[in-house]
């Protein structure tokens, strides 16, 4: 049975299961307790994360298995590899991905690299569940969408579903799977509702999903960016131009052969990102479309994406920094 | 725990093992025949060794890119071990760690690490394995006197401290962070008075004296066990060879060095002291030396008859679920 959940209830519905299904698992974080267990006040449970994705989890798992931690992300995040290393299952929360500037030795250098120095002789089953992306007014340090950064680095894993099914079906993905994985919670839709599956599923990680068939351009989205692309196409069709919508989901491993295979019906793609344009999953994507999709091309590959400069706290540029709907018609209109 | 016969003439062969083991890669080196970054750990045998005589494989040791000694004391092979070093196929880590990552979990060996202070937190969370598993296991994370300026090192005893965990930090202060001494960059004369700011205990050993060195880190181990948390345990030593094998050295004396080598060496203060105690013969302990040098030389034979990793090896293991194309 499915039934509408809030994005962030999805995610703290994947942590339930995944707690309740494997002991191992264990869940790290600022303010994951938030504060609970403190009976001397009569408080059981209390913030459960910054977001709520955690709530509950403290009273149904308890805190040997549900910890707060210190203000000291690269500590926790280092620990957290380190009980992966030897047999735990921890889920890390970052509580914003802008975060791992002060936390990187331990994914870049440790989790990423140990199994393949290692000889193969070494897993690291480490979830880091972080929030990216703009639309809050969080300004320049708390609305990043650094995840071309981390799905760079080889031994990585990173993901970002746009809607509350994928979040919940990849969350649990990602906690069983035996390889470190970056797990991005888009702020902005964080509390948008769909519908979610109850009890166990998984979502596979490295497929993208076809969000919306079309046969004249594809759209290729991440996170918030594939409702932008939703909404570009639904105002496509009333022009009369039928756009594909690609939502990729996991952008370590890529999902190429989805991708390409997309251009294949079209002939012509715009990638949308909300991150910066350099060295990012749209610059990679339209690469990829050289590489290997160069033969299907109508048209250069366009790519609408936030500009190369930090995120804007006032609202009114903020709201001209994220890629938009009205960015996305234009994009197609000058492919002709 | 008690030292006896068996236990003493083992702590023995393993500190000769490291010595020898380093010596060899030193010649190996100046005569061409091994390349990459090494880092040395002769001279520091009795703090590896001293920690390690007390623990097993639940135990876990993380250590840092002087990490030969480390993995020798934690019973790593040392067939596998000069293998890595040559980067062949047979190493411990089939040839892609090198000197900087060897690890051998079935040995609760976490590994050697290139980054200075990224052992700590490593070594804090398989103490938290520990703690929720309940595997009676304690955690060692070594590093040294300039890792303790970092903040992996701040975090992590902070975390280690406030969970209670079954956890000891070992530094083996040797005076030199690279070129630069100690004093230089490190306001604190000892830095066990760091362990102050954790709230957890802050213990001084004679890093060049197994003796010592075994007893302070046994009260620190037995405590780590009974719930009570984690320990800072300073060990003063000194490294022999320079930061890397091919250093000038021009950052210290000559007579510096002399003097800790002549005076204070751990394998000879080993040998004094089980002598005048009456507890090993001198002889037992030369049987000991052959049976180590032939088994370094050995290692170099195994080693350099090893063939190369397959370039199929080149895109192995960066996942565990799919193979990189």
């Amino acid at each position: 049975m499915a039934r509408e959940l809030l994005f962030v209830q999805a995610i703290n519905e994947a942590l339930h299961v995944a707690m309740a299904s494997d002991p191992d698992v264990v869940v790290l974080g600022e303010d994951v307790a938030g504060g609970g267990g403190r009976s001397d006040q009569g408080i059981e449970e209390a913030w459960g994360g910054v977001m709520g994705a955690t709530k509950g989890l403290y009273s149904a798992f308890g805190a040997e298995r549900v910890r707060d931690t210190p203000i000291s992300e690269m500590g926790f995040l280092g620990a957290a590899v380190g009980a992966a290393l030897t047999g735990l299952r921890p889920v890390v929360e970052i509580m914003f991905i802008d975060f791992l500037g002060v936390a990187f030795d331990p994914l870049l250098n440790q989790a990423a690299k140990l199994r393949y120095m290692f000889g193969g002789r070494a897993r690291v089953p480490l979830t880091v569940r972080t929030v990216t992306g703009a639309g809050l007014r969080a300004a320049a340090q708390h609305s990043q969408s650094l995840y071309g950064m981390t799905a760079a680095i080889p031994g990585l894993k990173t993901v970002c579903p746009s809607n509350p099914a994928d979040a919940k079906g990849l969350l649990l993905a990602a906690i069983r799977d035996d390889d470190p994985v970056v797990f991005c919670e888009p702020k902005s839709i964080l509390f948008s509702k769909g519908e979610v599956p109850e009890g166990d599923f998984t979502v596979p990680l490295g497929k993208a999903a076809l969000a919306r068939a079309g046969s004249d351009v594809t759209l290729v989205g991440v996170g918030r960016t594939v409702h932008v692309a939703l909404e570009a196409a639904q105002a496509l069709a009333a022009e009369g131009t039928s756009a594909e919508v690609v939502d990729l989901r996991s952008l370590s491993p890529l999902d190429g052969d989805a991708v390409l295979a997309s251009l294949a019906r079209t002939g012509r793609i715009v990638v949308i990102d909300e991150a910066p344009p350099r060295c990012g999953i749209a610059a990679d994507v339209a690469a990829l479309c050289a590489d290997r999709g160069f033969d299907l091309l109508d048209a250069p590959v366009r790519r609408v994406t936030a500009p190369h400069a930090p995120v804007p706290f006032s609202p009114a540029l903020e709201d001209l920094y994220v890629p938009t709907v009205a960015r996305v018609l234009a994009a197609v209109r000058e492919m002709g | 725990m008690e030292l006896t016969r068996e236990r003493l003439l083992d702590a023995y062969r393993r500190m000769r093992r490291i010595r020898a083991f380093e010596e060899k890669l030193a010649e190996l080196v100046t005569a061409g025949r091994l390349a990459g970054f090494l880092h040395l750990y002769a001279g520091e045998e009795a703090v590896a060794v001293g920690v390690a005589a007390h623990l097993g494989d639940r135990d876990h040791f993380a250590s840092t890119h002087r990490g030969h000694g480390h993995c020798i004391a934690k019973g790593v092979e040392v067939r596998g071990m000069m293998a890595e070093l040559f980067g062949r196929s047979t190493g411990t880590c089939k040839g892609k760690g090198g000197s900087m990552h060897i690890a051998d979990l079935s040995k609760g060996m976490l590994g050697a690490n290139g980054i200075v202070g990224a052992g700590i937190p490593l070594a804090v969370g398989a103490a938290l394995t520990a703690k929720v598993k309940r595997t009676g296991g304690v955690s060692v994370a070594f590093f040294g006197d300039g890792a303790s300026n970092q903040g992996q090192f701040h975090e992590g005893l902070n975390l280690a401290a406030v969970w209670k965990l079954p956890a000891l930090f070992v530094v083996e202060n040797n005076g030199y962070g690279e070129a630069t001494p100690t004093e230089f960059v490190t306001p604190v004369r000892d830095i066990a008075a760091r362990a102050g700011s954790y709230g957890i205990p802050g213990v001084i050993a004679d890093g060049m004296d197994f003796f010592d060195v075994f007893e302070k880190a046994g009260e620190a181990i037995a405590r780590a066990r009974a719930g009570d948390g984690p320990t800072l345990l300073e060990c003063k030593t000194y490294r022999y060879f320079g930061h890397y094998v091919g250093d000038n050295l021009a950052y210290r004396s000559k007579e510096e060095a002399e003097r800790w080598r002549q005076q204070r060496d751990a394998l000879e203060g080993f040998e004094r002291r089980t002598a005048g105690e009456g507890w090993l013969e001198s002889g037992a302990l030369r049987a000991v030396d052959a049976e180590v040098a032939s088994e370094i030389e050995d290692a170099v034979r195994f080693a350099e008859a090893s063939p190369f990793p397959e370039p199929a090896a080149l895109l192995q293991d960066v996942y565990v679920s799919y193979e990189e194309t």
